[in-house]
């Protein structure tokens, strides 16, 4: 990590940033990647190109509300185009980008938006105005499944059974056998907006657990965050695959080639880890991805290595194998089943939460495979188009 | 969950691995230590793991049933 060398954009990052001038980068002393913000998207629509607009004008002050009027007319004429009770919402990149970018402000930061805008409550209405139709949306697509278990082994082999069943297009399988380089590299883009941040959006439901489930959570995460080691935190592996397939590791460098359905999934995921109402859909959400990790990961190693990776690449995938076999039976019974025991109306939370992460993620893998197949990126523009 | 008054826990996962937590010196048949590279590791017991003895989740597709009754 420490010999990335100093990337221009990390310089402009300092110059954008005060607190990363308090750390001049020096050539001795590259910055790290861990400081960057997301850098500003580009606007898709009238909403995102509103918002951006409006969080870009400085601090918010008492004019706030005035100022994000734009961004309430956009966003009240695009949710009018949808229609009532349909999941257009999460075909909608313009919406699910502006959403991305407030939720943002809870994580690293924009580029260019000051950090005062997080609480800011005009800015909140807004965000409001999105996730009542977005949450709908992600419950109808997730099939809002109900269950009748009580104790932590019957949640946990629900869970288990749950994720087997998920009859969703296996992106790994693909490939394992038959993606070509670029395809790889797609692949790698498509999840570096999450893995470049992994495992936070679980980390907000740590202080929202106590007892049992708070253990386990602590545990799993604390090996997700490397036990502590820069270096050895999943995301720093992710980094390092990046770089190893000729990718730029800066935090959301790839925010503009993500396709809408990838912008789902990572608003999904904010979106239960944000709200402590939904704290049993993140547990839910987090067990879900746990149970459909090692097996997919040890098939993304052995499509890396066919394509002639090293294992300085691989090892994030060769990682994960190991990791999330342990990682999915303590989140399906420590974590899940015994959340479940402490507070049983949180059951069908839990349950709402494992069956979106299979289905949106699902629509991801589904989304790049048709892509794949019919010849096409599987990014709004092919990699080489940015070069 | 680590109980504060066992040092060392197995837990034996229903038609899965086995968890093992606290300071465990797992060793080959010659007796040298295997590393740990976290503080809880899951050893496989289906016999299917493509890295022993770690689980790779591979119970989950052979069929594997550990009929221990856990629940």
């Amino acid at each position: 990590m420490t010999s990335t060398p100093v990337r221009d954009t990390a310089a402009r990052d300092t110059a954008d940033h005060p607190d990363a001038a308090d750390h001049p980068v020096t050539a001795a002393t590259p910055r790290p990647p861990h400081q960057a913000r997301l850098p500003l998207p580009a606007a898709r629509g009238p909403v995102s190109g509103a918002l951006v607009a409006a969080l870009t004008s400085g601090p918010p002050a008492d004019d706030a509300g005035e100022r994000l009027a734009p961004v309430r007319a956009a966003l009240a004429a695009a949710l009018a185009a949808h229609a009532p009770g349909s999941r257009d919402i999460l075909d909608d990149g313009d919406v699910q980008l502006a959403l991305l970018v407030m939720y943002e402000l809870h994580y690293r930061g924009v580029e260019g938006v000051d950090d005062a805008w997080e609480w800011e409550p005009a800015l909140l209405a807004a965000r409001r105005t999105i996730e009542g139709p977005f949450e709908a949306a992600v419950r109808e697509r997730a099939g809002t499944p109900t269950g009748t278990e009580t104790d932590a082994p019957a949640v946990a082999r629900r869970l288990f059974d749950l994720a087997a069943s998920d009859d969703g297009p296996s992106l790994s399988r693909y490939v394992a056998k038959r993606a070509d380089a670029e395809q790889v590299r797609e692949l790698l883009v498509l999840k570096s907006l999450y893995q470049l941040k992994e495992a936070d959006p679980h980390t907000w439901a740590v202080p929202r657990l106590a007892g049992a489930p708070k253990a386990a959570l602590v545990e799993i995460q604390a090996d997700e965050y490397g036990g502590g080691q820069v270096g050895r935190m999943h995301a720093d592996l992710f980094a390092r695959t990046m770089r190893g397939a000729g990718l730029d590791d800066t935090y959301g460098r790839y925010v503009d080639a993500v396709p809408a359905v990838v912008l789902v999934a990572l608003n999904t995921m904010s979106l239960f880890g944000l709200h402590r109402r939904l704290r049993g859909a993140i547990v839910g959400h987090l067990a879900a991805f746990e149970m459909t990790s090692s097996i997919p990961s040890r098939l993304y190693g052995n499509g890396f290595r066919r394509l002639g990776h090293d294992e300085g690449t691989t090892e994030y995938f060769d990682e994960h194998v190991e990791a999330d076999a342990v990682h999915e039976q303590i989140a399906a019974r420590d974590l899940a089943g015994r959340l479940v025991e402490q507070d049983p109306a949180l059951r069908d939370d839990v349950l709402l939460g494992a069956a979106a992460c299979l289905a949106v993620e699902g629509d991801v893998a589904a989304y790049a495979l048709g892509r794949w197949q019919e010849g096409g990126s599987a990014l709004r523009e092919p990699l080489d188009a940015h070069a | 969950m680590r109980d504060a008054a066992v040092e060392v826990r197995v837990t034996a996962c229903p038609d899965g691995p086995l968890l093992v937590r606290g300071p465990a010196q797992i060793v080959d048949a010659k007796g040298r230590e295997i590393e740990k590279r976290r503080s809880t590791v899951a050893l496989c017991r289906c016999g299917g793991t493509a890295i022993p003895p770690w689980c790779d989740g591979t119970h989950k597709v052979n069929g594997y049933r550990s009929g221990d009754g856990a629940d």
